[in-house]
Formats: C-alpha cells, structure tokens, sequence
C-alpha cells in the first residue's frame, strides 16, 4: 500500500478538492482518510454512506469530586494552565483548558481523579471509490494530532490490501499535520500563488523534512497571480521539488463543490483538464516509487 | 475592547480582515493587531517592517544525573512520555514536555530544576503611528501553539483595541486565541465548504461565551444557505465581500484593499461599529 | 541474541511495519534456533512520548537489536543509550524476508 497526503500549509488552498478528485482518477483499490479533523469536508463531495462510528476518547482529563473536596484551593495554584476554576463556592476543572498533566490530581489525592472523556468519534464509512475514514471533534478539544491518528489507523487495518492510502490533510504545521505526514510515503502540497501561501509551503517543507517523504508540489488557481506562481516555481526549483500540477482558477470548481461531487465528475473544463494531468504525473510517480522499493 | 476573527475553514479571508480593518482603524485611533496564528502568521507580511524579536519560553525540568537514583518516579509520572528513566541515565525529551511540573513535584530527592526553553518568538513592529503588530511565530515541529499564543495575547494586555487573528479550525489553538474576547467576527465563504465549518466555528465561539457575527467573503451572491443558517441561529451579518478577482489579485500581492480602493474603509469602519454593537449587546 | 522487528502482525509471515513507536506488534525473534515471540505494542495508539515507551518494551525484553523502517528520534536516543543496534529495514516484505536479509548481514545499520 503506498501512503499518500495532500496538504497545504496555508488553509483553502484546494486539497480537499484536489483529493476528492485524484480519488476518482486513480487507479487501483483505494482508501480514503479526511485527517482535517477540525473540518472535516471531503465528504462533502464523496456521498458516503456510514457504516459505523466509534467513540474517540483523548488524553485524560482530571475531574473533582465536589463532595469531597475540601476547598483547600491546591490544584488551582499548581495548576499551570489555568484549567481550575473557582466561582467562590466549588472548585472545577475547565475541560477546555485542562491538558490532562494529572499535577493536581498528586497535589490532591482525595477528591481530583483523571477520566476519559469522549471528545470525538471515528467514522468508518463507504464511498463509489472506496472505504472513506474521517472523524468530528468536539469543538475546542484538544488532542486533534491523537484523532488524527485513529482515524489513519483504522483506514490502515481495515483496508490494509488496497493498493493507495489517500488522505486529505490539515492546514498547518502543528500537532495534526504532523500526525497526518508520519509514516507516508508521498506528501502533495497544495499552494496557491500569494504571499502567504508561499510563505506557509515554505514552514510546512521544512515540517516534511523532518520525516522521509517523497515532496510533491500542485499550484491551485495559478493565473490569479503570475508574479507569485513564478516566484514559487523557482523556489520549488532550488530546492529540488518537483510540481506536478497547475491548476487554472475555474467556475466549475466552486459548481461541482455546491453539487457535492468531485470537480471531474463535471463537464471538461480548464480544472478539470488540469487535474488530469496532475494525476498522470502522480501515477508517474508512484510507478517510479513501486520500482525503487524493488 | 478585544475583538477575534475566526473561520473554521481555512482561506477564508480571516487575515485579509483583520489587516484591513487594523489598517482602517489605525486612522483614527491606537490599533493593536495580534497575529495568533502561529503555525502560519502572515499578517507581517501585509506590514512589512522591521520587528523586535523576543523569544518565548517555557519552562522544561533539568535532572542533576550526579545525583539522581534513578528511582524512575517522575518518567511515571510524566503523561507525556518526556522522561525516560533507564537503570544508569535519565533521558528528557524537551518537545513532549508540556511544562506542567509533574516531575519537579513527585521527585523524593528534589533533584530537578527548571530552565526555559525556546519553542517561538514574539515580534513587535509599529508599521503605522496608529497600528501596532504583534506576530507569533512557532518554531516549526514543535506541538506548543498555546504557549506562543498566550504569549503574544500578554504583550497587548491592556491596550484598547486589540485585534486577534486566529489560526483555522476549532481546536485548542483557537480556542486560547478566541478565550477571554469580547467579540468575535467568523469569516466564511458562501461554498457548502465554508457553511459546514462555519457551524463548528459558532459551536466553539458559543461554547466560549464569545458573541459572534459573520463576514461573507468572496461571496457570488448564492449564499442562500449561508443566510438561513445565520438566521436560524440569530447571528447577524455584518459584511459580505464580493468575489472580484481584482480583490483577489491585491490580497496575494499582499498589498492592502483598503490602500488600493480607500472606498472600502467605510465598509470596514462599519463593520467595526457593528461588532462593537455586538459587544455591548451582551 | 534477541532481534526485535516491528511488524503489521503477529506472525512472521506478517508483513513488516515501517514505524517503531506505533508498529501494532513486535516480534522478538532468537537468531539461535528462529524462535520467535509476539509482542503486541501496548502504545501503538496512546498519547505523545510513544517512541521511547516502546524502546522501554524492548529493552525490558532484553532486546540486542531492532529491525524497522522509520525510528523517530526520541526512540533513536533511548535505543542507543541501551546499546540497542538499530538496523534499517524497508522493502516492504514480511518478517521473515527481514529477519532473512539480518541474518545474511544485508541491512544497513543506522
């Protein structure tokens, strides 16, 4: 199974978009994971059908028995993150703050214990194309990197013979980006030609870099600013990553999305055309991938 | 006043606000703007101005081996893994630490310490009289937003107006930004893209206590869905920007629409009075 | 002497598995007599700090020497701080076709 991610760096760029659509172009037996766990779309564009959904439980978070607390106020002061709360009556852990360090639970063994507390679900669900897995979090929960990864695992042991692993990624370069590129075999970077999104693929390279992908590049609505698609090619050329794809600002985009289906299900158009030759480039690649690993 | 701009989905237009709006403002009174998206900031890159840098810091343990017995105590304790007690050595891993001081408290020989350690930088610039930006920046691989965040929300304590741009998404990153505000604006774009995170993004604001209204950006006027949503919901909208390609070809230059097109500073000053309303409201 | 190699399964036929922290097994193989032990990794899903509480699995296990694709760094330090050799193994195949390729000295040592 080769892994493959599409992420960004900066949001909006277009890889959910481009996901949906390299799945309907690939070849072969494929898996789907949404790995943007905060917001989740690609199934937006996939019509999945649910199968079943098992509850996520992050970190610990601590918990206090008012009934058995003393009001002695010890976990608020050793609590560092602010998460103990004191409303001049009862003590009270903020499960948004809360990291789950268990200090106040050491500090105060009576009445302070550490519970698992469900902050999202795993959805395990079908498509046209192939299995999709992809997760909600409670909004303000942490932990996303951890949902992150259940939602990889269960894609990996449930549809361990498919031929590819396609997952839409997370905009940034925190805890569930990182979770997101661990142990793929290809990362897709989808910019677009501004400021900000040259400056955001630059952060999220050097993210990748400290994993052992194969880095690809796609520039998504490249005519709506040449100067910066230029400069973005000669920065990928200097640093040696090729770009597979260059996609046209189009109309069509925005219809297919409003349809909820993948822009190449639409009629031919400049996206359309562009994104097939992106994922020829992309087959390419996994060809030259298939021959190096013999 | 503080006031956050938020989205739920990404590339929504949140740091195209919050420039034009600082930048408009700072016309006529002290603007604060607070980049706390530190995975990504890129206000700096619509103010290009020379910024003092400070660092940021967290406190992380330091074991004395010489007299440590390696009784294994505090890698129990650590829920994050970052201690590792092998029979002869002690190993601590500085990125898993989340700088509770678990460690230092259940040590039986008192034999750690705490140092800082870097994890980001704060930079403090003053591109206009008016217009002061804080921009914090995480240092890349390294999972503590939070603490840049609550470090760069620290330098604009007490200023009048402060304008925080958020990071995407619902998680805790957002959550710090949008904590202790007395407003907040969600942007969003009229695709069923931008509506479905834009749910997630009021669930979050609601949760906070944080009043909110909405900004339409990039709309071509089928935003059908979007407004019943907003009505449903009792949540006002207080702009919407027209999808225009010319807008669009400014904000990837980084230059500022307000600059380019003064007219739209009446529709950003407006905005303002709005979210201002929306404070007070509550 | 004890070879740990991280794998997909429970088995040596298994395919192997890349990475070390969150391999779902680890199978502990005696190069004496090809005798083997499965060992599931009771971390592969848990919180951050994963790579080095697995190193602590094959270090109580009395393991000489790991076989896996991908080894994060905080793993890497604790391996190398036990004196664990680490070997780089990623073709892809099972856990016999590594442990062959261990035995016939044509892994890189990492």
């Amino acid at each position: 199974m080769i892994r493959i991610a599409v992420i960004s760096g900066k949001g909006g760029t277009g890889k959910t978009m481009i996901t949906a659509a390299l799945a309907q172009l690939l070849p072969g037996s494929i898996v789907l994971a949404d790995c943007d766990v905060d917001a989740a779309n690609l199934e937006l564009l996939l019509s999945p059908k649910l199968i079943r959904t098992e509850p996520f439980t992050g970190m610990k978070t601590a918990v206090i028995d008012t009934a058995c607390c003393n009001l002695c106020g010890e976990c608020r002061e050793h609590c560092r993150f602010h998460a103990i709360e004191h409303d001049g009556i009862i003590y009270r852990v903020n499960p948004l703050r809360c990291e789950g360090c268990a200090v106040c639970v050491h500090v105060c063994p009576i009445a302070i214990t550490m519970q698992p507390r469900q902050t999202g679900e795993v959805m395990y669900s079908d498509t046209e194309k192939g299995h999709l897995v992809h997760a909600r979090l409670v909004p303000g929960a942490g932990n996303s990197g951890l949902l992150v990864h259940a939602v990889k695992k269960t894609a990996m042991e449930q549809d361990r013979v498919c031929d590819l692993f396609l997952i839409d990624g997370p905009p940034g370069t925190g805890c569930p980006l990182i979770s997101t590129i661990s142990g793929v075999d290809i990362v897709l970077i989808v910019t677009e030609p501004s400021v900000s999104g040259l400056h955001d693929l630059k952060r999220v390279v050097e993210v990748c870099r400290q994993f052992r992908p194969r880095v690809l590049v796609a520039i998504n609505r490249f005519d709506l600013e040449q100067s910066l698609t230029k400069a973005i090619e000669i920065w990928c050329s200097d640093e040696n990553i090729p770009i597979i794809g260059k996609i046209p600002f189009d109309p069509v985009v925005i219809e297919s999305v409003r349809n909820g289906v993948p822009v190449t299900c639409a009629h031919a158009s400049p996206a359309t055309q562009a994104i097939q030759i992106l994922e020829c480039n992309l087959e390419q690649e996994l060809r030259n991938y298939r021959d190096q690993r013999k | 006043m503080k006031l956050a701009i938020a989205s739920g989905k990404g590339g929504t237009g949140k740091s195209m606000v919050a420039a034009n709006l600082a930048f408009t403002l700072s016309r006529t009174i002290f603007v604060t703007l607070v980049d706390c998206d530190v995975e990504e900031p890129n206000l700096h890159l619509f103010f290009p101005t020379p910024a003092t840098i400070t660092e940021v810091t967290v406190p992380v343990p330091v074991i004395d081996e010489n007299t440590c017995q390696h009784c294994g105590l505090c890698g129990e304790f650590c829920q994050y893994g970052a201690i590792t007690v092998l029979p002869n050595k002690v190993l601590f891993f500085p990125e898993l630490c989340h700088s509770c001081g678990g460690c230092m408290l259940v040590c039986p020989n008192n034999i750690i310490h705490e140092e800082p350690k870097r994890i980001g930088t704060v930079a403090i610039s003053t591109p206009l009289p008016n217009l002061k930006l804080i921009s914090g920046m995480l240092n890349t691989g390294n999972p503590h937003a939070v603490s840049v965040i609550r470090a760069a929300k620290k330098v604009a304590a007490g200023d009048p107006l402060v304008i925080c741009d958020s990071a995407p998404g619902t998680s805790c990153p957002v959550v710090e930004t949008l904590d202790g505000c007395d407003v907040c604006i969600l942007v969003t774009e009229s695709t069923p893209f931008g509506l479905h995170d834009l749910r997630l993004a009021v669930d979050v604001a609601r949760r906070l206590g944080v009043p909110a209204g909405i900004v339409i950006n990039r709309s071509d006027g089928k935003d059908q869905a979007t407004l019943e949503f907003c009505k449903d919901l009792g949540l006002e909208i207080l702009m919407t920007i027209p999808f225009d390609r010319e807008i669009a070809a400014i904000q990837s230059r980084g230059d500022l629409l307000c600059q380019v097109q003064p007219t739209w500073q009446n529709a950003f000053t407006a905005l303002f009075m709005k979210c201002r309303a929306l404070c007070k409201g509550n | 002497m004890k070879i740990c190699f991280t794998a997909q399964g429970a088995t040596l036929e298994s395919l192997s598995e890349d990475r070390f922290g969150r391999a779902p097994y680890f199978i502990v193989v005696e190069s004496e007599d090809g005798s083997f032990e499965a060992i599931k990794n009771p971390y592969a899903d848990g919180g951050g700090g994963v790579g080095p509480k697995a190193a602590q699995v094959l270090i109580a296990n009395n393991v000489k020497a790991l076989v896996s694709g991908q080894v994060g760094g905080n793993a890497k330090e604790v391996l190398a701080a036990a004196g664990i050799a680490m070997y780089t193994y990623n073709a892809g195949g099972s856990v016999k076709n590594a442990f062959d390729q261990f035995t016939k000295n044509t892994l890189v040592r990492s």
